[in-house]
Parts: C-alpha cells; sequence; structure tokens
C-alpha cells in the first residue's frame, strides 16, 4: 500500500485526486516502480515542506471571531468576491485584538489572498476570495487559537454562480430587481415600497422553494394571475425567451436562503 | 549466500529444458505487461467507479443504458478537436447527475453549445486526446496546454465572439478596460478581421497646458497620479525627482497658448459657495463628473475627470474660458458647451476654485528651468512613451513602443521569464505582469496601474482570449461585433449637436453614450411643441433618476434648429405620426384604457398617471404624457415596444388591436394639469 501512495506524489503532484481513487495508481506503480524509494524519499521531505510554510507568528489570542463583512456574496464560478472578506477577533470581552492569528480555509480550489494574517490594529484581518470552478455554495472557514491554542472556528458560506445562473442575475438585473429587490442604491431606487402587493425577493426561499420550477415559469410567463397572484407581476413570456426563464430561474434557486433542494451541494473543506 | 545463488541459478536453468520453461514464462508474462496496463489504466477505473456510483441510484437502469464503455472520442476536424474527456468524465451529458459534488461524475452546467459539437478542450483548453489525468490536465514537456482554471474560463467565449455577450461579464468588462484604460495606445491588437482594438479614453493634448495648469501641479500628478484624483487612469511612472522635475519644465517649455487666448475676461470669479453649490446642480454636472464627498465617497459619473482638487490644478483664468466654451481648448471633449452667461462664468468657476487640497502642491517648489533639464525631460518623454496617449507638439507618436499583443494568450511558457515563487502558466504571468510590471525587472517601462484585483482578472481573461484560434479562426466560426459606428448628423444641427455633445449621453444611430435615452426614432415618439420646450427647459420624466439633462441656454433659433431636424430625420419607418389622431377618442373608448391600465395591465406598478394615487418608480412619468408623445407611437409601443427600442424594460405584453387602441385613448387623454380632470369624465 505504500507502494501505492508514493507513486501519487511522482506521477499526478498538479492534480488533486480524491483519496479513494487512489488505488488506479497501481498500473502506473510499474512503470515507476524502479523509483520506489526515491518515491518514499520525496514524499517525506514533501510532506515537510508542506508543514513549514510561512505563517506570521502570532502577538496575541482571541477568544471569538466574528464576521465584518463579506459573507453570503454571490460571485461566478472561479471569479473574486465582490467584496473581500473581513473577519475580526475579540477577546472574551468582545473588545478587538490585534496581532491574532486567523487562518482560512476552504474546498480546495479556493484560494485565498492571504490565506492566513494577523489582525490589524482593530482587530480585522481582510482576504480576497476567487470562489472554486463549481457553481454552487461554498463554506469559508476562519479560525484563529485561543490562549490555550485551541482552535476556534467561524464559517461563513458564499454562492458561486455558473453561466446560466450568471445569465438569469443580468437578466433579473434588468428587468426584475427594480421591484422584487427591497433595498435601494443611490444608482437605482427599489420601487419595492410603492407596490400594494409587495413582490418576494428572490432570496426569499421559505417563499419561493416551495414554488415548483413550472410554476415559477408561469408565473413569469403569463403574470400574476396566471396563478391567482397580482397583476402588478406583469407576463414577459413574450419578451424573455423560455431559455432567459430557465435562466432567471436557476438564479433565483441559487441566492434563495434558505437553499433550495436544487441549489446543489455545499463545498467546503474536506 | 554464494551457494544459495549457485542452487537457485542451477533449479531454473540447470538445464536446456528447465532454461526453456523459464524463459518461456518470461517471455509470456512480459507479453501480458501490456493488456494489463490497459486492464488498469485510469480512464478504465473511472468508468468502473462510475458503473458502482451509479449502481445505488433510483435512475440506475437509465443510466447504465447511456452508459458506453472504452475510450470515448470527440472529433470535430474542423475545430481541429479530438477530445477523449468523456473517456473518464462519464456523466457529463446526464441532467441528473446535477447533485454529484465533484468531476469527472457531474453533469456539465448549462452552456449555450453542445458538447457534441464543441468537444471540451474549446474552452478548458488542456490535451484532448490524452488518456490520462495529468497529461491531459497539466502541462508535459510534450504538450504545453495546461487547462484554464476556472476563472479565466470566459477567455474561451472570446475566442469566436467578438462583441459582448450577456452570459460573460468578465471578459466584457476585460475587453472594455483594455480601451478605457489606455492600454491599446501603446500595445497594438490587431483583431482578426483586420481591424486594430481603439482606445476609447481621451487623454488630453498636453500641446497648451501651459495655458491650464502649472508646473508645479504637473510634478505634483508625475509623482502620484492618484494623490490628485482616487479615479485617475494615469498610470504611475514611479519617477524620480529629477525626471519628474524635467518633464514638467520641457511640458511647460513646450506648450503653446492657445489661439484666441484665455486672457480677455471680463467676468471675476464669485466666490459664492451657494450659488455656485446650485448652479453645478442645477447644470447637473455629476451626471459626468464626481466629486469625493466627506466621507471619502465617490458622488457623480465618470464621463468627465474628477472635480475634487480641481482648484488646486486649474488656472482660474483657464477654467473661466473652459466654462465658456471647452471646444476652443480641445475640439474633441464630451464637455457640452452650455452657454453659460458671464456671471454664470464667473459663479461656477469661482466654486470649482474652491475645490482645493492644500497638501497637493505643499512640498513642490521647484527652481526655473534649465535648457539641460527641458533637454533632458524631452528625451525622457520620449522614452516613457508619452505621446503613445497624449498629443504633444513636436513629438511623434511612437509606433510599436511597447509588444504586440494580438496573440498573447498563445505564448508558449517556455518564451516567458518568471520571477521566483511565481507559478509557471500564462495566465499567472499576465496577471503578474498586469499587477507589478516592474517587478520583473530594473528599468522597465510599463508603468503601475491602480487595478482592483476583479479589474486584472477581467484584463487577463480579455489577454488570453487573443490567441492562435481567435486569429486563425474560419470566417464561419466567427460571431462577429457590429462595427462601430461613426454616424454623425449633418448640417447645421449636426454642428449644434456636436457643440452641446449630445452624443457624449445619447446614442443615435448606433453611435453615442448609454447614460440617456437612444434618439434613433424621437422624431417618431414625441410631439413638436413638447420637444421645443423640452430643450428650453429640460425637465426628467423619471421620478427616481439621479443622472439628467442638463439645461442649455439656447436661442429660440438653435431650439427650432434642433426640433425641426430631429423631427424630420429620426423617424422611424414602423410608425406613421399622422395616422393616428392626438384628440377625438370617444369616452367609452377612454374609459377601457383606464380599466385596463389599472386592471388587466396593472401599469401603476411602474409608471405614475394619477400623482395623487400612482407611485410607479420604474417607467417615466406619464401624468403629461398626452402633451408628449404621439398617438403612433404609443398605440405601436403597446404592441411591442422591443421592437421600437431593444432591450428596453417595458414588457411586451401581446396586445390585441381593440386593447392597444384602448390604452392610447386613456394615455392620449393625459394631458396635465387641468385636463387631466377631463380625461377623469
Amino acid at each position: 500500500m505504500t507502494h501505492v501512495q508514493s507513486t501519487i506524489h511522482v506521477g499526478t503532484g498538479a492534480f488533486a485526486r480524491p483519496a479513494e481513487q487512489s488505488s488506479a495508481a497501481v498500473p502506473r506503480s510499474m512503470r515507476y516502480g524502479f523509483l520506489l524509494a526515491a518515491a518514499i524519499l520525496l514524499s517525506t521531505s514533501c510532506s515537510h515542506q508542506h508543514t513549514t510554510s510561512s505563517e506570521p507568528k502570532p502577538t496575541a489570542f482571541g477568544a471569538a471571531i466574528v464576521e465584518s463583512s463579506g459573507g453570503k456574496q454571490v460571485g461566478q464560478t472561479g471569479g473574486l468576491l465582490p467584496q473581500p472578506v473581513v473577519v475580526q477577533v475579540n477577546d472574551a470581552q468582545g473588545t478587538a485584538v490585534a496581532g491574532a492569528l486567523v487562518e482560512f480555509s476552504a474546498a480546495p480550489d479556493v484560494v485565498f489572498d492571504p490565506a492566513n494574517a494577523l489582525t490589524d490594529s482593530s482587530g480585522q484581518v481582510t482576504t480576497n476570495v476567487p470562489l472554486g470552478g463549481m457553481a454552487g455554495r461554498y463554506q469559508l472557514v476562519a479560525s484563529t487559537s485561543d490562549k490555550s491554542h485551541k482552535k476556534v472556528e467561524l464559517k461563513i458560506e458564499e454562492i458561486a454562480l455558473g453561466y446560466q445562473q450568471t445569465l438569469g442575475r443580468r437578466l433579473n438585473d434588468q428587468y426584475c430587481e427594480r421591484c422584487h429587490n427591497p433595498e435601494s442604491t443611490v444608482e437605482r431606487v427599489s420601487n419595492y415600497d410603492n407596490l400594494e402587493v409587495k413582490p418576494h425577493p428572490f432570496t426569499d426561499g421559505d417563499t419561493l422553494n416551495k414554488i415548483s420550477d413550472a410554476d415559477l415559469t408561469a408565473i413569469i410567463s403569463h403574470g400574476g394571475p396566471a396563478l391567482n397572484k397580482s397583476a402588478l407581476m406583469p407576463a414577459w413570456g413574450n419578451t424573455l425567451s423560455k431559455s432567459d426563464i430557465q435562466a432567471l430561474i436557476s438564479y433565483i434557486r441559487a441566492i434563495s436562503d434558505p437553499p433550495s433542494r436544487n441549489a446543489g451541494p455545499v463545498y467546503a473543506k474536506n | 549466500m554464494k551457494e544459495q545463488l549457485t542452487s537457485l541459478w542451477q533449479r531454473l536453468f540447470g538445464d536446456s529444458v528447465r532454461a526453456f520453461g523459464v524463459v518461456s514464462l518470461i517471455f509470456l508474462g512480459s507479453l501480458a505487461i501490456a493488456p494489463a496496463k490497459n486492464f488498469f489504466s485510469e480512464w478504465r477505473h473511472y468508468q468502473r467507479g462510475y458503473l458502482k456510483m451509479v449502481r445505488n441510484r433510483s435512475d440506475a437502469n437509465t443510466l447504465q443504458r447511456h452508459f458506453h464503455g472504452g475510450i470515448q472520442q470527440i472529433w470535430l476536424p474542423e475545430l481541429g478537436v479530438v477530445d477523449r474527456c468523456t473517456s473518464c468524465h462519464v456523466g457529463l451529458k446526464e441532467s441528473s447527475l446535477t447533485d454529484v459534488p465533484v468531476q469527472p461524475y457531474r453533469t456539465h452546467p448549462v452552456i449555450p453549445h453542445k458538447l457534441d459539437q464543441f468537444g471540451c478542450t474549446m474552452c478548458h483548453r488542456g490535451q484532448g486526446a490524452a488518456t490520462t489525468v495529468s497529461e491531459a490536465h497539466s502541462s508535459t514537456l510534450a504538450w504545453e496546454q495546461p487547462i484554464l482554471p476556472a476563472k479565466y474560463i470566459e477567455s474561451s467565449c472570446g475566442e469566436c465572439h467578438r462583441a459582448p455577450l450577456p452570459g460573460t461579464p468578465q471578459l466584457n468588462q476585460g475587453r472594455s478596460l483594455l480601451s478605457r484604460e489606455g492600454c491599446v495606445h501603446c500595445h497594438t491588437v490587431k483583431l482578426s478581421d483586420g481591424s486594430v482594438m481603439k482606445a476609447t479614453d481621451d487623454p488630453p493634448s498636453l500641446s497648451h497646458i501651459a495655458d491650464k495648469t502649472t508646473r508645479e501641479w504637473i510634478f505634483a500628478w508625475l509623482k502620484d497620479p492618484q494623490a490628485y484624483a482616487t479615479t485617475s487612469t494615469m498610470p504611475n511612472f514611479k519617477l524620480s525627482d529629477d525626471d519628474a522635475r524635467d518633464i514638467s519644465a520641457f511640458l511647460i517649455a513646450n506648450s503653446t497658448p492657445v489661439p484666441g487666448d484665455t486672457a480677455t475676461l471680463s467676468a471675476k470669479a464669485s466666490p459664492d459657495p451657494a450659488a455656485g453649490t446650485s448652479l453645478y446642480g442645477e447644470s447637473f454636472c455629476a451626471s459626468c463628473h464626481a466629486v469625493q464627498n466627506a466621507a471619502g465617497n465617490m458622488v457623480g459619473g465618470d464621463v468627465g475627470p474628477e472635480l475634487t482638487r480641481v482648484g488646486s490644478k486649474v488656472k482660474p483664468e483657464w477654467l473661466q474660458a473652459w466654462l465658456r466654451n471647452p471646444r476652443a481648448y480641445d475640439p474633441g471633449t464630451a464637455m457640452p458647451h452650455y452657454r453659460f452667461n458671464d456671471s454664470q462664468v464667473a459663479t461656477l468657476s469661482g466654486f470649482l476654485s474652491t475645490k482645493t487640497d492644500s497638501d497637493l502642491l505643499a512640498n513642490v517648489h521647484l527652481a526655473d528651468a534649465t535648457p539641460e533639464q527641458v533637454a533632458h525631460g524631452k528625451r525622457l518623454v520620449a522614452d516613457y512613451g508619452c505621446a503613445s496617449c497624449h498629443e504633444i507638439a513636436g513629438i511623434k507618436k511612437p509606433e510599436n513602443f511597447a509588444p504586440e499583443l494580438s496573440r498573447i494568450g498563445s505564448k508558449p511558457v517556455t518564451q516567458l521569464v518568471f520571477l521566483p515563487g511565481m507559478q509557471h502558466t500564462l495566465p499567472d504571468y499576465i496577471a503578474t505582469k498586469i499587477k507589478q510590471p516592474r517587478s520583473f525587472g530594473q528599468g522597465l517601462k510599463m508603468p503601475q496601474y491602480t487595478f482592483t484585483p476583479a479589474q486584472i482578472d477581467s484584463l487577463t481573461t480579455s489577454l488570453l482570449s487573443l490567441n492562435e484560434r481567435s486569429n486563425t479562426l474560419p470566417p464561419s466560426l466567427e460571431v462577429a461585433a457590429t462595427p462601430e459606428s461613426d454616424y454623425q448628423p449633418a448640417g447645421k444641427a449636426g454642428k449644434l449637436m456636436t457643440d452641446l455633445a449630445c452624443f457624449s449621453c445619447h446614442r443615435i444611430n448606433g453611435h453615442g453614450g448609454d447614460m440617456a435615452p437612444d434618439l434613433t426614432w424621437e422624431g417618431s415618439s414625441v410631439q413638436r411643441a413638447w420637444l421645443v420646450d423640452f430643450l428650453k427647459n429640460p425637465g426628467t420624466l423619471r421620478p427616481a433618476l439621479i443622472r439628467r439633462m442638463p439645461r442649455f441656454n439656447l436661442t429660440d433659433g438653435e431650439v427650432n434648429e434642433l426640433t425641426d431636424y430631429i423631427m424630420t430625420v429620426y423617424q422611424s419607418p414602423a410608425v406613421d405620426r399622422d395616422s393616428m389622431p392626438l384628440s377625438g377618442y370617444s369616452q367609452g373608448q377612454v374609459e377601457l384604457g383606464r380599466q385596463l391600465f389599472y386592471g388587466k395591465y396593472a401599469c401603476q406598478g411602474c409608471h405614475i398617471v394619477d400623482s395623487k394615487t400612482d407611485k410607479g418608480y420604474i417607467g417615466p412619468t406619464l401624468t403629461q404624457v398626452g402633451s408628449r408623445l404621439t398617438a403612433a407611437w404609443i398605440y405601436q409601443w403597446m404592441k411591442n415596444p422591443q421592437a421600437l427600442r431593444p432591450g428596453t424594460t417595458e414588457p411586451n405584453r401581446a396586445m390585441g388591436d381593440e386593447d392597444a387602441q384602448a390604452l392610447t385613448a386613456f394615455l392620449i387623454s393625459q394631458k396635465g394639469g387641468a385636463k387631466k380632470e377631463v380625461a377623469k369624465k
């Protein structure tokens, strides 16, 4: 069995292969058989290198870690989240702690910049996060150790949109958001408060998750009255194509909170 | 030990029969190596794993029926695709496998193309013909095409699609940054249709810069452009104090006064801050110019330069001349000629002059320039390629100043010099080069830009799309962009429209900005009297809009000139303005229209007809629509808004004739003011 594991280091160092599939490497090991000794040596030296990656030395320790901003964002697969993730380390009294070490981790293809850092004078660490290549939810973990070297963890969830959902988001921005998003910005004043019957924000999973794809398609294509709802929701079936509506629904499903059944898996640290 | 070996030898090869037997066995064994290697190959392993995973699912039968064992291949000779990826990635086309967390078994996400027609490597790169994971995904000695990281995947769309796509925001942003941030001033980017990518920024001419600003400001600006304006796109050349001193000396010495002169001004700047603030607001300067407020936020548009510290930059007499008529200094400027009167010029220039930052020039003390310094400055200006972006009298725009980027996305890794600690991949090289150009060596000329990490990813994506394939694609496969329109209105009205810079915000016949409505069919849309009124005193049609049309002090003659031109030329063939009357609809039709408006179509969700009860914030306010739009336009708009204005938010309700007629009657009856009561019955 050692034989098998060693060949993974030689053969496929760049590509992370799920551990359970390592037996596939058996025939490759024949090819690399003569390298067995060298491989074992390599694998031991490699594992040493990994543990000695540069990590700043903490000068203080906190008792809790909290999110300052950057949670529940919606990004694109592989792309940077629009805002950096900012976390804060506090002591037992809730005061910010400077100089505490915060480490970020997540699914293997999520890269943090930086992956670890000491908290600044306001007790915060800021990191830029590109999400992984698969659409779905990603769980990020920020951790720090307290005085007794026990790990304190904070879990943050982010959403990565795939191609279809990105398309849906664009349609949402153009046609839907002005009414369905109650929050106004300077550039985009929301129409939500003006409506007698309030539309459902697309993040409202409690309601939208109960509506089937077919029903959502019907409401979007034929307007609210199609399902005995308000006529304030117009019919979009002549403006949006079938695939547009599918894209919109996939976007709605992707950002719903709580997650919809079709939201796909949550990618987290192994 | 020796005895044991001898006895083993004896036992195996002691006599010829034994030797023959043993050698035959070895021979047979070695013959079995090839089939064994095949049997234990990676792709077989993944296929076995797939069947094992599928076995316990409820849809096992369907999935097993779809499964084909053996090496799978997508072969597309015209694209040069030989992709065997589906040998391991077995579940790509199975729509039920979206719940499988990772590849190789998960369904491929929905994309607009069919896998059978495009293969995998068209988008993902990598080695399609390889049948092991490492050879397919990583670059090897023999093959140099690693898998493209997911964050740059949109670059592959850009190989064929030249126009912006709705599903590729990152690629679109990257391409627009290449033009907007001035990259293509120095780097040539030839597109496959033979055209050259054009810059869309408009760096100011420096030929008359001494009219506009001081040498001290130029020095401070060169040292750190973002200290003057955080939104500035001018990069930092990391100049030494001496170099900045000499360049500023040269630019001032080289500057000639603008013909027509700026000095003869009657008005004195008026330091009335209240009047200034209100004129700045009324003129909607903020539609184009941003100012940083006390909280540090930028307020305003990004068409014109940021004005936070403009008082520390421009000379008061230049500012007054500019406000009087910007086209005298810069004929191509996006700034409209406002036709301010003397007292307005005085008020506004007084107001802008107070926007100063005392820190900016506090430590800049320059002695008079010597001829040597000026000469050295001129050499530096040539060395750094300043004339690539800026017009500078006496210095020619350098050709091919920086490496051409037309095929940068196919640059072999062996031709790149990497920094220690960098990943040896092309995307990483490009991204680092944009992020820290000077880190690759002393004496490099490329300056430091202030891109955000997301902008760097976008730029890298757009550069990766400029590659061998994008340049050699058969024209039949290319999805061309609509060529940039250079439409210009003709005659006196055309001159007037250029003078007022209408195209900085409005688009007509495919040319112009996108801040304000497209005016291509404006003549069919509006009534003449309304347009005259609007040009004299523009109001806003939408309740929640912050970017607005400024008021130009137009003469009656100018207003008539513009109106006549718009009403005659900007006519849609789909709308016959005179086919429907502006009055004379029956009360019954109006009433039916009202019911349809508030009932069946619930238009009040987005529009306001009765300002007491309606609140819709999205579409234009319709309280006076009967005095604004033509009946024929309203009727056609009801039937299909997108046909008249592609991309408009109003949904197409596919109305029948009767409904469209009734709504037209109802809306035409909305004349605003007293007449509205008539419509109410």
